[in-house]
């Protein structure tokens, strides 16, 4: 096992530093010694994509990768997707798409499935159907049928994409 | 991508959150956005799992790996430190050892010298302060067991758990005056729930003595009732919390009973919270599935196409322990018949004991199964007749005035025509059809190209709305709205959020009862504590049950509150509050108008009205893999009322992909009575690439006992998906497949079976 520690990494554009062994997973690494729940477990073994965060841009699923590995990279999740005015959260165009449309039922999957979009949109995806079914196929969802997901992700790619937009 | 009918108004509408960030075109006047959206939008919802308890323990469950076998002994292993733990097995709980259900069969934990009846039965529990000490202490129990003989085919088990008998007419003559006779045993296995939020309970041991569980539920107080029971405690001594959860689709309905037990159990032999989480392995290994079933159908038809005899006989495996069974099974004897006009029937069924998990609760709730049988069953008598399945459904779907073979006169709400034209028009029925038979008959047998067949299918369902017979009468359910000393409006139900949009709905109701917006109306957390027992949030039964509830406490404190100011609801509550403190209105259920159903001879208004579905597919079937593609759906649902659009089409359209996995992909194998594919990257579900494009309409066609009209919408869309595409996989291969899921192997077994080349 790697040491304990520091690894240091960029979180939510905040520096975040942590003194845990190194194999420890980042899912658990986010919830229970950074208190970021946003981002869920739902199988532990990479299929149901409900833990997935951007590491550098790129989606991973969280339980899936040891924090060592992203010393000194960049880690976005779901409480990161939102901007704060005023001490309150202000939803992004994504996020009021999900909310507008429907995209979001128990919600559970909804962090993982917004970071499959936020990738989606930031690398220029647009409403196409076919390819933003490919963009969220990693993340699972067993309430809404992905019609309405699909429909959310086609939105905000009408209305100028998932970054936050201060 | 769909298709609304009852109001096609789309203006935009103002935005809760955020303002001044409208995305336009989807919001509709006068509907609300999700009340929780913008919580689980941004990671601020707290799911069990979520939720921090200083100083709590981990908790684990030891189970049986027999099928079916003598527990011995339970052993501590030497060489641990056991003073750093807590184990509590049977001998330890303080009150009955059983998970209260139907029946007391069913125990907490197995205790020695009692009997291990399935693989994964929960034997003793370990609490550790971390989990590295949980991992080590469970390596460290070993079980003694003695096996004894296992039965895992339900049609050799000697144990029935219920049993149903219902006829009417003449079978005899009926099968003596038709034309054709046809016969088919159709078989459906398990279907695991999969909600995304595995099952997770965290119990505290209060100070008065009693316990607080918070947890991942559907059904507050089925939770209560079972730890009142199992700990011997009063009510007030056991509160149950209900916090965001994660989906449900009936596997949090009697399941979460069983762990909040565990949970509590630990709790107080350690002092401390303890949490109960469940991996997804242990969550899909141990907990309720889909009932499987196998189904035989014997039906007398004419020539053209009408119904004149029905005889079915239903086997549902209910495996180890009781559970809902026999309301499961009661659920699909009524439904058996399908939504269909035939003067002579005989409906027999059995649920019967296999040493296998106990089965119980999932969407559909017994009508999935006998539904798919008996659609698949007419599509394969429509092909014998030569006539169209569209067709043969007109000739026979109910009509106003029809009566079921459990002799309910279909009074009102009846919707099986209107739905089925609706799904036949919009998906171009007839047309399609041709064209996928040009396509197959145009096709050469091998000139080299991909061999694609496209298809397409229709079924047409029905389900009963809320509970089944006397039920809502035996339960009784009570749903409060109270307005507070302060001014605030709050409903008090027992229902819970999981996802359907109970929190957006209930504002909604009550606002409209009261004169007042939805966002004035607060809707408590189900905490048994503070709610009243307004029954279990299963059986599609909330908006139109305790939706009805709720509206009429509204109507009764809108009035006192009235009467007392003299000015409308809406401008005065307030003052009302102010000046006069606290009202609380708590509203019981009384019967639905009708004659009631007679559980003795199992024959009566089985339930107050009847949702009706259908569902077109069309698929593409690869005919030298036999992969099925489902490229479009139609869903048409009557609901009786919409009370919210956006919500009422998503849970449209996540049945309708449930059922196309039942339907598809989603398959239990068992090995001994153990669940081999118990884990998410074995049991698969579908995912975005694999899900069709679903075109949702819905239909109104109100029920006059409630007062808004509804009929419920969870439930409907489960029963209809799978036979739609079973039977386009049979337009497209001229194979009808008698098991789901129609896997690629099963078609080709059935094409190979019947002759069909090409």
């Amino acid at each position: 096992m790697t040491g304990v520690g520091p690894y240091r990494f960029v979180l939510n554009g905040e520096p975040a530093e942590v003194n845990v062994p190194g194999m420890r997973r980042l899912l658990d690494v986010l919830r229970e010694d950074l208190g970021m729940t946003g981002t869920k477990e739902g199988c532990g073994e990479g299929e149901c994509g409900a833990c997935s965060v951007l590491l550098d841009g790129a989606v991973v699923d969280a339980c899936l990768v040891p924090v060592c590995q992203v010393d000194g990279h960049v880690v976005r999740t779901v409480e990161g997707l939102a901007s704060q005015v005023d001490g309150r959260a202000r939803l992004s165009p994504l996020q009021v798409a999900f909310l507008e449309a429907g995209g979001a039922q128990c919600g559970i999957c909804t962090p993982g499935m917004l970071i499959s979009a936020v990738a989606y949109l930031d690398r220029g995806g647009g409403p196409d159907e076919a390819a933003i079914r490919e963009a969220i196929a990693g993340n699972l969802c067993r309430c809404t049928g992905y019609t309405k997901i699909v429909e959310a992700i086609a939105l905000a790619a009408d209305s100028g994409g998932g970054s936050v937009r201060v | 991508m769909t298709t609304r009918t009852a109001s096609p108004d789309a203006a935009p509408a103002p935005l809760i959150v955020p303002p001044g960030e409208v995305v336009p075109g989807r919001a509709r006047p006068g509907e609300p956005l999700r009340r929780e959206g913008p919580g689980k939008l941004t990671g601020a919802a707290k799911y069990t799992d979520d939720l921090v308890f200083p100083g709590a323990w981990y908790g684990a469950t030891i189970r049986s790996t027999d099928a079916h076998a003598r527990l011995l002994a339970i052993d501590l292993e030497d060489g641990f430190d056991w003073s750093s733990v807590v184990v509590v097995t049977a001998a330890e709980i303080p009150g009955e050892n059983v998970v209260a259900s139907l029946k007391s069969d069913q125990p907490a934990l197995v205790p020695v010298g009692g009997e291990i009846r399935h693989h994964a039965e929960p034997v003793c529990l370990v609490a550790a302060p971390d989990r590295e000490t949980l991992r080590a202490a469970k390596a460290c129990i070993r079980l003694r067991t003695g096996a004894l003989p296992a039965v895992f085919d339900p049609l050799e088990s000697r144990q029935v758990f219920a049993h149903y008998d219902i006829a009417r007419g003449d079978l005899e003559a009926g099968f003596a005056a038709a034309d054709l006779i046809v016969e088919g045993t159709y078989r459906v296995g398990h279907q695991e729930q999969l909600y995304i939020e595995n099952n997770a309970m965290i119990a505290l041991p209060r100070t008065d003595g009693g316990i607080e569980v918070h947890g991942s539920m559907q059904c507050p107080y089925y939770a209560h009732k079972a730890l009142k029971r199992a700990l011997g405690l009063d009510a007030v001594h056991t509160v149950v919390i209900q916090e965001e959860t994660g989906g449900g689709f009936g596997g949090k309905e009697e399941y979460p009973s069983m762990i909040a037990i565990h949970a509590a159990l630990l709790a107080l032999a350690c002092g401390r919270p303890v949490r109960m989480i469940y991996d997804r392995h242990e969550d899909i290994a141990a907990t309720t599935k889909r009932h499987p079933a196998i189904v035989t159908e014997r039906t007398g038809v004419m020539r053209d196409g009408t119904l004149v005899a029905q005889e079915i006989e239903i086997v549902m495996d209910g495996g180890a322990y009781c559970t809902l069974s026999p309301v499961v099974l009661s659920r699909g004897t009524l439904h058996a018949g399908g939504p269909y006009r035939c003067p002579n029937t005989r409906i027999r069924s059995r649920a019967v004991a296999t040493n296998t998990p106990p089965n119980g609760a999932f969407r559909g709730f017994g009508a999935p199964q006998v539904e798919f049988a008996i659609e698949a069953h007419l599509g394969e008598i429509a092909d014998r007749l030569g006539i169209s399945p569209l067709e043969i459904r007109r000739r026979n779907v109910y009509r106003l005035g029809d009566t079921t073979p459990f002799g309910q006169v279909l009074r009102e709400s009846v919707a099986g025509e209107e739905v089925l034209e609706k799904a036949a028009e919009a998906a171009d029925f007839e047309a399609a059809r041709a064209r996928t038979a040009a396509a197959r008959a145009s096709r050469s047998g091998d000139d080299g190209r991909a061999r694609i067949s496209p298809g397409i299918g229709l079924a047409l369902g029905w389900h009963g709305a809320g509970f089944t017979g006397s039920g809502e009468a035996q339960m009784g359910s009570v749903a409060a709205v109270e307005l507070t000393a302060e001014g605030d409006i709050r409903v008090l139900i027992a229902n819970t959020e999981i996802g359907q949009g109970t929190k957006t709905v209930f504002p909604m109701m009550a606002g409209d009862a009261l004169g007042v917006p939805p966002e004035a109306v607060e809707v408590a957390q189900p905490d048994t504590s503070v709610v009243p027992d307004s029954g279990p949030t299963v059986a599609s039964r909330t908006v139109m049950v305790v939706g009805r509830l709720v509206i009429e406490a509204c109507r009764r404190l809108r009035a006192q509150v009235e009467e007392a100011t003299g000015r409308p609801f809406a401008e005065s509550y307030r003052e009302y509050a102010r000046s006069r403190g606290h009202l609380r209105v708590d509203q019981k259920f009384e019967p639905y108008p009708g004659e009631g159903f007679d559980d003795t001879t199992y024959t009566g208004d089985a339930y107050p009205a009847f949702g009706w579905a259908a569902c077109v597919a069309e698929v593409e079937v690869d005919l030298d893999t036999f992969e099925v593609t489902v490229k479009d759906v139609v869903a048409v649902d009557d609901i009786g009322r919409v009370i919210h659009r956006v919500l009422a089409e998503g849970q449209v359209e996540g049945g309708t992909l449930q059922a196309i996995g039942y339907g598809t992909i989603e398959e239990i194998k068992l090995q001994d009575g153990r669940y081999l594919n118990d884990r998410l990257a074995t049991y698969l579900i579908p995912t975005a690439l694999d899900a069709p494009r679903i075109r949702t309409i819905l239909v109104e066609s109100p029920y006059s006992g409630s007062p808004h009209g509804a009929k419920g919408v969870g439930e409907l869309p489960m029963d209809v998906g799978a036979p739609a595409v079973v039977a386009a996989i049979a337009d497209a291969t001229g194979a009808w497949v008698r098991e789901l899921p129609a896997t690629p192997e099963r078609i080709m077994a059935e094409r190979t079976a019947t002759g069909v080349v090409s």
